[in-house]
């Protein structure tokens, strides 16, 4: 047998490094490159009027974006809370359920068309099934679209998630005369549990800064959010798409960016908040 | 000595693949029983029939009888939460839950039996002293159950199995998979626990199946080949296979 030289091995080896260290290069710095800019635009409208205001009609100064900061916080997590619970049950069917083959083949398709559904037709559905019938657009509408989005993505992560549960521990929790409904919940997800959560956080980050479907169905309003369930309400995407693209003041193109700054930040917070959830978690284990 | 398993005529399948062919084995009361051969000759299936721990899966299924305490624990209209309070089982790998070392062994007991909160930490603290374990962790009950040491966690499974009064305990090879200073406190462990259970062990390790138990049964291909007092098949085996086995030949 002919010996391959170890020059070849060493050099391809060194060729493969070489090329991943650079893609990851090129992808850290387009992300440093996208929070620097939001940082450099947006750091000129922060200050504490800013934050207190809420948003003002075209022309009239002093406008902040605190009615839509609120009311993105109840639009996302009303979809949180509408979106979980189905989730992490179709997620457990997925899971610990597998012979339920029909409904789950079928509910993991669903689950695949609506992950692949651009979320403009998940805002045109609503806006045809929610906000005709009931006559208004409204928060809570806006949170239908966005569940319909996070669903998906939570059931998903929820059964990879249990998935990871080493079967001796349900065999165990069996083999004591648990029932299978207490062996899922207390034990198989009590052991997820963190993993369960950091799925529903990412997923509550990914639905945070989308816009399309809000524009169909919380539309905005520059006035306080606490007509979410009947009335069109304020929320940072649709605040960052509305003044930046439609207005003429320079003064608006910068809250534009500074409300760009605040999704932003708050989406990394999000995404920080799950890494060090996660990484508790395996200290744990 | 009592009889407190019959297997007769036992087979199983996984699919279409059998895996044990006509199993007969008799499990004597308050005795160690030691299932050993060669690795996939079905002993770790054979165990699992005796708590149907197996119907988890459905592709498994199982034929024959196995009669604990006479009565056939396959039959259709057997409790099979009530028959694995029974017959508790301790697996390969420790599996503490995720709660704390006090919970894992009460969140069991509390399904099983109706308690007072004062009966059931006097409960909790005769099971964490039978599986030799008290002196260790008496200060720290409060602690997650996976802080404990890998033997440690071991005998919290062993505790969590006793606690509920079974009868018998099936033991996966228990010890694979902890170092050899725990391995030994559970063997000595075991040894006091069969004046109380029946024991059903599955092991690899042939001077631990000499060690602890009475009566050695030998699988090959999904057979048993050879049943007997441990003495008698350790030093004077009758089948030429078994021999081999033991010897070292092959396995």
């Amino acid at each position: 047998m002919k010996k391959k030289t170890i020059f070849f091995r060493k050099s391809a080896d060194r060729l493969v490094r070489i090329a991943s260290g650079l893609a990851v290069a090129v992808a850290v710095a387009v992300m440093f490159w996208i929070i620097f800019t939001v940082f450099r635009h947006g750091s000129a409208a922060l200050k504490p009027s800013f934050f207190i205001n809420p948003s003002k009609p075209y022309g009239i100064p002093d406008g902040g974006i605190a009615n839509a900061l609120i009311g993105t916080v109840f639009i996302t997590f009303g979809a949180a809370v509408l979106a979980t619970p189905p989730a992490l049950l179709g997620g457990i069917c997925l899971s610990e359920y597998k012979e339920f083959r029909r409904f789950n083949a079928t509910l993991r398709f669903a689950a695949n068309v609506m992950m692949g559904m651009p979320s403009v037709i998940v805002g045109l559905f609503v806006y045809t099934s929610v906000v005709v019938p009931t006559g208004n657009f409204s928060g809570l509408a806006g949170s239908i679209a966005l569940a319909i989005i996070m669903f998906p993505v939570i059931m998903r992560t929820t059964e990879d998630m249990l998935g990871m549960v080493p079967y001796a521990l349900r065999e165990s929790a069996l083999a004591l005369g648990l029932t299978r409904t207490r062996t899922t919940v207390q034990i198989v997800c009590r052991s997820a549990r963190k993993g369960l959560l950091t799925g529903i956080l990412l997923a509550l980050s990914r639905v945070s800064g989308e816009t399309a479907p809000l524009l169909f169905t919380a539309l905005f309003a520059d006035r306080w959010p606490w007509g979410y369930f009947n009335q069109p309400t304020a929320n940072l995407p649709v605040l960052i798409t509305e003044y930046s693209t439609n207005s003429p003041f320079a003064e608006m193109h910068r809250a534009g960016w500074g409300a760009a700054l605040v999704v932003t930040v708050l989406v990394l917070a999000i995404n920080v908040a799950t890494r060090i959830i996660f990484r508790e978690k395996k200290h744990g284990h | 000595m009592a009889i407190k398993i019959q297997t007769k005529n036992l087979n199983f399948f996984y699919g279409t693949h059998q895996a044990l062919l006509n199993n007969d084995l008799t499990v004597e009361e308050n005795a160690i029983t030691a299932v050993i051969g060669p690795s996939g000759c079905g002993k770790s299936t054979h165990l699992r029939v005796y708590n149907r721990i197996f119907e988890l899966y459905r592709e498994q299924r199982a034929e024959g009888e196995v009669l604990l305490d006479g009565q056939n624990i396959l039959a259709a209209d057997v409790d099979v939460l009530e028959l694995r309070r029974r017959v508790g089982m301790i697996f390969q790998k420790p599996t503490p839950f995720p709660m704390s070392v006090f919970e894992n062994v009460a969140y069991p007991l509390r399904l099983h039996y109706k308690l007072s909160r004062g009966e059931l930490s006097d409960r909790v603290r005769e099971a964490l002293i039978g599986a030799s374990l008290w002196d260790e962790v008496k200060d720290k009950l409060k602690a997650s159950g996976l802080a404990l040491s890998g033997g440690q966690q071991q005998r919290l499974c062993i505790a969590r199995a006793i606690a509920v009064e079974p009868e018998v305990l099936l033991m996966d090879e228990p010890t694979s998979a902890i170092d050899p200073v725990a391995t030994l406190k559970i063997e000595e462990l075991m040894v006091t626990l069969k004046k109380q259970f029946t024991i059903v062990i599955v092991t690899h390790n042939m001077q631990q199946a000499a060690r602890i138990s009475d009566v050695t049964a030998f699988f090959y291909k999904g057979e048993i080949i050879e049943t007997g007092a441990t003495k008698q098949i350790f030093t004077n085996p009758r089948n030429r296979k078994t021999e081999e086995y033991i010897t070292g030949r092959f396995g």
